[in-house]
């Protein structure tokens, strides 16, 4: 059920921050058109001459931005299949603690009712960039968009960290206590590892945005100087002094470079399970995979000054930065090497969600790639701040991440609703949004090369960059059919939640617990007794066996035909054990 | 009465589309075919996933060709030679990686369709091959480490001794720039004592500061160092020299620098390029409000003759505005000497040295 609310909740707001990026790319794209019909929504923000205002576009860049990375792709994504799968994965029959999760949903329904309305208020929702770098964000005179807007922004960040905390905590409690019996660390799916991550991360990492925001908070109503000094603006000298600017970016960042992994961890999660299900084969490398989980988890926590290589910070800083950042760029690169190698003389089966999961491999690389070039100190300076970044992240972390939420949905959508979406529909809505992102971000590397830089209103006052207009007109374009493209979903997604063909029990003859449930699990999720765990999850395709699919509650002394030597003794031991397998290294 | 005729029409059209729509799910339903395991679609996926590498590649291709010259900002910069050489040898590792991974990703996606009665292989495992692929990548990675060190090195270095100094202030939204005039020193300047008069906040009782000037635009001389200092007055922004693969932060209460060598004068690029209107452009590159994307300076490089001519044509801040040193009767020659340990001077000297 909370899996259900954080779903729904998340692509409400999907659709929200699609549609005030329509907005901005529009103004991008067609600089002379006049926005009029746009007045009866933003009223006075739509200038007399039929523009959108200046600080209303740096408000609408700020908005999607900060509603895109936490509330659709962190408590969307993480929320809705946290909530739903750990569970259902583990072979529990709820979270640890129910009361923790309604809590957590809540306060990210209150954090999102406040961000909602922000967006409503006179001076304008937040405007100083999803970063809200002080003395921007401090100063309220500043901008518009540091104004009530901004205080609005802090106060629902801070039930949004609160409903982080309470959802991490209880991942984490239910994923070491809660595993049914024979479910070590081992045989968890790759899902449930990423979930595991991204708690740790969240619980690590938000506390420290807390801090950052608290200052921020005071610094802008209390009179402190943690982040101002020497400030001369609106025509008086500010009396803060000794703050640092850069103080609060480092804590920013801090929380801000493990949260793109927040995002798109339980996405690369999602997409090992789905891969794998699909492929008919067992996902490759599963050890290396877990490895890599944690690897990145470990290095996303010691790279984040990679953000501020031009910020002015002791350049020897940079130096150790650079390093470590591509360091990071080998875990990733052994996850997609792993997902090539699983479909490498596979049997795939293209469901929606499968072609979701090697979008996101596509998108991931190609994204990634890039990352290589802004790690890089002495590049970045050049690139640093221009669409070529704005290219690099959309395309790794955020699009990719949505590929995955998408994935996550058209996979386990007939266990949510116990009933099955349209393929057919799913597939245009695949080939639509997959062409259409390509479209929409690639183009956006050659114009960061050429120097653009983001946050422009408008490049017509410099003669280096008024060229590729031609270029942001398409990429307006394919950002409207893109986001068009999504009510194809929506419409997939209502319409067969309440008519959509029954669903079997286990629809894409897939392993995991899960599948073992009633087609629409009630309270407890199993009617029975919860099944004990034998296997690992990816035993697809195993030599020997009947079907191609042999699920984790089946024991091996039912399977003689394809177990492996070591197997063998592991079914020796089930009957010598009354069919109970007790993992030594996690005994209760 | 025309947006409720378009939003009625667009009504039908959906209902339309819907009604269309469960046509269709009950003849799949009457027909049975909801029922197959994989249906005929699946080869069309996979086909569509060649197809899409194809056009897709051949787009990349092609516009990268195609539109080059748009998509290169001519550098004119010392360090720029190694900076293009690094970005290219990036670029090519990337580009390599990214067809290699790709093309891999949607050739096995079509290869290895689904097929009645095919079975996957059984592959769970390879030590071997997961070594390789973490070590190549790791070399590969330190590698180009290696090469961004060297760069960043030079580019965040000291400038040499005898490098041009200048100052950039940013403020809500433009740039202000100051040349330290004919004594070479930068006067000292204190955030506390910016007027309308006094933008940049100069400190009189520095003589330093006396003969410093502020012109509209920015001169460098070709072939000498430049050094920079950069502060900001309100909020944050950035200096971004494109043409120069230079960019620095400008922040309030922490001045930062940066430093290259101009390489070619503004004529020269003129002709380079072939347009006669070029200039050399100062952008703020960090959000700092409404005027963000106007804050534009333009930057002139000169022969060294002739920046130094136009040097001697500039007129100094005090002499443009007399009566700052003429309301101050008469003491402005007095060195400061006489209040060294004021809390103020104090914050000073912090605000230059730094």
């Amino acid at each position: 059920m909370i899996a259900k609310q954080f779903l729904v909740t998340g692509l409400l707001w999907a659709f929200i921050g699609g549609s005030l990026s329509i907005m901005f790319r529009l103004q991008l794209g067609f600089p002379e058109m006049s926005q009029e019909w746009l007045r009866p929504l933003l009223g006075d923000w739509i200038n007399s001459s039929g523009k959108i205002d200046p600080e209303f576009y740096l408000a609408l860049v700020t908005m999607h931005g900060t509603i895109m990375v936490f509330f659709v792709l962190t408590a969307g994504l993480s929320g809705t299949f946290s909530n739903f799968l750990i569970p259902l994965q583990l072979g529990a029959r709820d979270m640890a603690s129910g009361f923790m999760n309604m809590l957590s949903y809540w306060f990210f329904f209150l954090s999102s009712v406040i961000m909602f309305a922000s967006l409503f208020v006179e001076t304008g929702p937040a405007g100083a960039g999803w970063t809200v770098y002080p003395p921007l964000s401090a100063i309220q005179t500043s901008i518009s968009g540091a104004g009530f807007g901004l205080t609005l922004w802090l106060i629902s960040m801070t039930f949004f960290i609160v409903s982080q905390l309470l959802g991490g905590i209880n991942y984490i409690a239910t994923i070491i206590n809660l595993r049914t019996r024979g479910m070590s660390f081992v045989r968890m799916p790759l899902t449930i590892w990423s979930f595991f991550l991204t708690a740790i991360l969240g619980l690590l990492a938000f506390p420290v945005l807390f801090a950052a925001a608290l200052l921020l908070v005071f610094d802008r109503s209390l009179g402190t100087a943690f982040y101002l000094s020497d400030i001369y603006i609106a025509g008086e000298a500010l009396p803060h002094v000794g703050g640092s600017p850069l103080l609060y970016q480092h804590l920013f960042w801090f929380l801000g470079h493990p949260e793109v992994y927040i995002v798109i961890m339980p996405a690369l999660g999602i997409t090992s399970e789905v891969i794998a299900t699909n492929a008919r084969k067992p996902i490759f490398g599963y050890r290396a995979m877990i490895g890599s989980l944690i690897g990145i988890s470990v290095l996303s926590f010691v790279v984040w000054a990679h953000h501020m290589f031009v910020s002015g910070m002791n350049p020897f800083l940079g130096s150790v930065f650079m390093f470590l950042t591509l360091i990071i760029a080998v875990p990733s690169g052994v996850k997609v090497f792993n997902y090539l190698t699983t479909l490498w003389r596979g049997n795939i089966v293209f469901t929606p969600a499968m072609l979701f999961s090697i979008g996101l491999v596509s998108l991931f690389i190609s994204g990634g790639i890039t990352g290589i070039f802004l790690g890089n100190a002495a590049l970045d300076v050049y690139l640093h701040d221009t669409y070529f970044v704005v290219a690099h992240f959309h395309l790794v972390m955020g699009a990719a991440a949505f590929f995955g939420m998408m994935a996550g949905v058209y996979h386990w959508f007939p266990k949510m609703f116990g009933r099955m979406m349209d393929n057919k529909l799913g597939y245009i809505h695949f080939w639509m949004t997959f062409v259409g992102v390509y479209m929409v971000f690639f183009p956006m590397h050659y114009i960061g090369i050429a120097g653009y830089p983001r946050h422009y209103y408008s490049w017509t006052n410099f003669d280096a960059f008024s060229g590729f207009t031609d270029l942001n007109q398409f990429v307006t374009i394919a950002a409207i059919i893109t986001f068009s493209s999504q009510l194809i979903f929506a419409f997939n997604f209502f319409y067969s939640m309440f008519f959509g063909r029954k669903a079997p029990a286990n629809p894409w003859r897939s392993n995991t617990l899960e599948w073992t449930t009633p087609a629409e699990p009630g309270h407890g999720n199993w009617p029975g007794e919860i099944p004990t765990v034998y296997r690992w999850p990816y035993d697809y395709s195993k030599p020997g066996a009947i079907e191609d699919y042999i699920p984790q509650h089946i024991p091996y002394s039912m399977t003689p035909g394809s177990n492996l030597p070591h197997e063998n003794e592991l079914a020796d031991r089930e009957k010598d054990d009354d069919a109970i397998v007790v993992d030594d290294t996690n005994k209760h | 009465m025309f947006g409720i005729l378009i939003t009625i029409g667009v009504l039908i059209l959906l209902a339309i589309l819907m009604l269309l729509y469960r046509v269709y799910t009950l003849v799949s339903v009457a027909r049975g075919t909801d029922k197959i395991k994989v249906s005929a679609s699946n080869k069309i996926n996979a086909i569509l996933f060649l197809v899409f590498m194809i056009l897709c590649g051949g787009l990349f291709f092609w516009y990268s060709f195609d539109a080059y010259e748009n998509y290169q900002t001519p550098f004119a910069a010392a360090h720029g030679e190694e900076y293009e050489s690094l970005f290219w040898a990036t670029m090519w590792v990337s580009v390599a990686a990214f067809l290699i991974t790709n093309v891999a990703l949607f050739f096995f996606a079509f290869r290895y369709q689904y097929k009645e009665g095919a079975k996957a292989l059984f592959y769970p495992d390879n030590t071997k091959l997961e070594i390789v692929w973490t070590i190549i990548p790791a070399i590969i990675l330190v590698t180009l480490v290696f090469g961004g060190f060297k760069v960043w090195n030079q580019m965040t270095d000291e400038s040499p001794e005898d490098a041009v100094e200048l100052e950039i202030m940013g403020y809500q939204f433009a740039w202000v720039a100051r040349y330290p005039g004919n004594d070479g020193v930068l006067g000292k300047y204190d955030f506390r004592l910016i007027s309308p008069d006094n933008q940049m906040g100069l400190n009189l009782d520095d003589v330093n500061s006396h003969d410093d000037f502020m012109p509209r635009e920015i001169h460098i001389p070709k072939g000498r160092a430049v050094e920079i200092k950069i502060r900001a007055r309100d909020v944050l922004h950035s200096v971004s020299l494109p043409h120069f693969r230079q960019k620095m932060d400008a922040m309030p209460g922490m001045p930062t620098r940066m430093w290259f060598i101009p390489t070619k004068t503004t004529a020269e690029m003129r002709e380079e390029t072939g347009n006669p209107d070029f200039n050399y452009e100062l952008a703020c590159q960090q959000i700092c409000g409404r005027g963000h994307f106007s804050m534009k300076m333009i930057v002139v490089v000169d022969e060294p003759a002739d920046y130094e001519k136009w040097v001697a044509e500039q007129q100094s801040w005090t002499d443009a505005n007399p009566e700052l040193l003429g309301n101050r009767g008469g003491q402005q020659a007095a060195p400061s000497a006489a209040q060294p340990a004021s809390a103020e001077n104090v914050q000073l000297e912090a605000g230059v040295t730094q």
